[in-house]
């Protein structure tokens, strides 16, 4: 019955996938409207729209360029044009580099956060009023005081990393069952055994849901940030690419901010999968 | 064995009313418990039963009074006061081996694994359990769940053990499977404890004495009951036992009627520090008689 649904909706998606391949290509087809269009404004439209072709590239040519990249996706030839792959690695270094210090910070955070009823409400106004804060925002007193525009935009992951991570932690640890820390109790387990062997892995599943969404939030960020910095990574490509009119590279990189992102939450629910447990 | 191995002094509890002032949950509670003796403490929903055994365990501490362990006062938890919890708490990211595993390296912590491992499976062997010890707990029905909370008490070997409702969550059959379990251990071992029920045949089956709690706020010790059966009573015919009526009629009359109006008509000579002690047994004349009380 389940393999059976699985197998029904693989269809439909394949033919969703079809139906929006057919369309986009029908609808980007050479049009023939150029004939009647004022020289002067052809010229500024560009070659595409003079040929009598849509600027608009079909999945036929995005698909060509896909397999061009596919074929070297890691060539260099100067800052300006480096391959997909390279642009791609750039961007998931700065990413992991700024996701791994948020996690270093706001784990313990969270933790002595969930423990301590005070320092909870000693630090919650703080947290209230930088968690709203656009991660870009802190691009300008990132790039004045740490004057790297690399590490500036690590900065800038770390910092929208951090409140989901601090947040939930901080949840998970403060509402972790009361009989579960009575059976610590009654067994006299020394505090640090406590943390690692009660309270971590009761509250490992909610640390996880906040690992996710600050996994996601990083994705997201990670792209207007090059935009802004400028230099290398997918962000800063797909900005480039933009400037070049190259609408055909644009489009393959949206796919693989997307693939990417993707990617990056499935391996957080694999070991989201591994932490939780049944009660 | 006359030796008072537990000893609750003059314990009070009380709580802030929501509107300003404060509830008195019990107050001026005395009552000592022997050495290898099984007692139960009965009383309606809410008397505070919980509350003593919280405090026998040192998971709360009495706003007067102690308890004294085996001539200390008790402070905190303890190693050597294991306890049954109601809802069984097992954490359920660990296995049954885990989790009896995790209270013995809590009780011996220098041992190797393997003695950790050989002393749990030796409990878990003991509550029959035997073949499931890598299961979790999500995998097991609520009776086996709570025969891991049992290994897990037992396992630390511990000087008493506490029990709040251990079986009131099961159906009858494996509650008798488990009474019969917990009895045989605490005989065979000498095990000092202490359960809370609400189950009359329970406490009949299980308890050398049976501590009667008048309802709450302001709960005393009515009375302590000894149990008149002998001590190599089978649960299957207990009920053939000719002080057996005398017995559960007298408990059954408590918590129907006397927990309520104990207060208000405080026999004559009743001392909370030495609540009165009874023995209920038939009389020749009224088998099955309901007052055949004679005051030890
Ligand atoms: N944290 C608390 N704040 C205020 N009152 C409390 C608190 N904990 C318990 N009480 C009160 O103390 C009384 C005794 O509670 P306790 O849990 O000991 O009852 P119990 O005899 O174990 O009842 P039951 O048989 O239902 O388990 C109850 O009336 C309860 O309302
Ligand atoms: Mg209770």
């Amino acid at each position: 019955m389940s393999s059976n649904l699985t197998l029904r909706a693989s269809v439909l998606s394949f033919v969703i996938l079809a139906l929006f391949l057919v369309t986009w290509h029908i609808a980007t087809r050479g049009t023939a409207a150029t004939a009647t269009m004022d020289p002067e404004y052809a010229k500024l439209m560009g070659l595409t729209a003079t040929t009598g072709k849509s600027a608009m590239p079909g999945p036929l040519d995005v698909g060509a360029k896909i397999l061009e990249h596919l074929r070297s996706p890691f060539y260099d030839r100067g800052p300006n044009d480096k391959g997909i792959g390279i642009q791609l690695a750039y961007s998931i270094g700065r990413v992991l580099l700024g996701y791994a210090l948020a996690v270093a910070v706001a784990i313990p955070v969270g933790f002595v956060i969930g423990m301590s009823p005070l320092m909870n409400r000693a630090l919650n106004p703080f947290i209230q009023l930088l968690k709203p804060i656009s991660p870009l925002a802190w691009m300008p007193l990132a790039l004045y005081t740490i004057k790297d525009s690399a590490i500036s935009a690590i900065f800038v992951i770390f910092i929208c990393s951090l409140w989901p991570m601090m947040i939930n932690t901080a949840f998970g640890v403060a509402s972790v069952r009361k009989e579960w820390l009575n059976v610590a109790r009654t067994l006299e387990v020394r505090p640090l055994r406590r943390a690692f062997t009660v309270i971590l892995p009761a509250a490992a599943p909610t640390i996880l849901t906040g690992m996710r969404i600050s996994i996601g939030i990083a994705w997201l960020v990670i792209v207007a940030a090059e935009m802004l910095v400028g230099g290398t990574g997918i962000g800063y490509f797909v900005w480039n690419e933009w400037n070049n009119l190259s609408i055909t590279n644009v489009i393959i990189s949206i796919l693989v901010i997307g693939l990417v992102g993707m990617l990056l939450d499935q391996a957080l629910a694999r070991v989201a999968k591994l932490v939780t447990y049944p009660e | 064995m006359t030796e008072r191995f537990i000893s609750i002094e003059s314990i009070a509890r009380r709580y802030p009313k929501p509107g300003g002032g404060e509830t008195t949950i019990f107050d001026n509670l005395w009552f000592a418990m022997n050495k290898g003796e099984f007692s139960c403490i009965i009383g309606h929903s809410g008397c505070g039963k919980t509350t003593v055994l919280n405090v026998l365990a040192g998971l709360e501490l009495p706003d007067d009074g102690v308890a004294v362990v085996d001539g200390h006062a008790i402070e905190g938890p303890s190693l050597d006061r294991a306890v049954i919890f109601q809802g069984h708490a097992l954490l359920p990211w660990r296995s049954v081996l885990g989790n009896v595993s995790f209270a013995v390296s809590s009780r011996w912590r220098n041992w190797s694994s393997d003695k950790i491992r050989t002393q749990a499976m030796r409990f878990i062997e003991l509550v029959g359990l035997k073949g499931s010890e890598l299961k979790k707990p999500s995998e097991l029905s609520g009776g086996m769940k709570q025969r891991v909370g049992i290994a897990r008490a037992l396992s630390i070997e511990p000087k008493i053990l506490l029990m709040d409702e251990p079986f009131s969550a099961l159906d009858a059959l494996t509650r008798g499977a488990l009474q019969d379990e917990v009895r045989r251990i605490c005989i065979d071992t000498g095990q000092t404890a202490c359960m809370i029920t609400h189950d009359v045949d329970e406490a009949i089956y299980l308890a050398d004495r049976i501590v009667l709690m008048t309802n709450g706020p302001d709960a005393m010790i009515a009375e302590i009951v000894e149990n008149p059966l002998p001590r190599d009573r089978r649960r299957i015919d207990l009920h053939k036992h000719p002080d057996y009526y005398a017995l559960r009629n007298h408990l059954i009359d408590f918590l129907v009627s006397r927990s309520r109006s104990f207060k208000e008509d405080i026999p004559a000579g009743y001392d909370k520090r030495h609540p009165p002690i009874v023995r209920p047994t038939a009389q020749p004349s009224s088998p099955g008689g309901d007052d055949a009380r004679n005051a030890a």
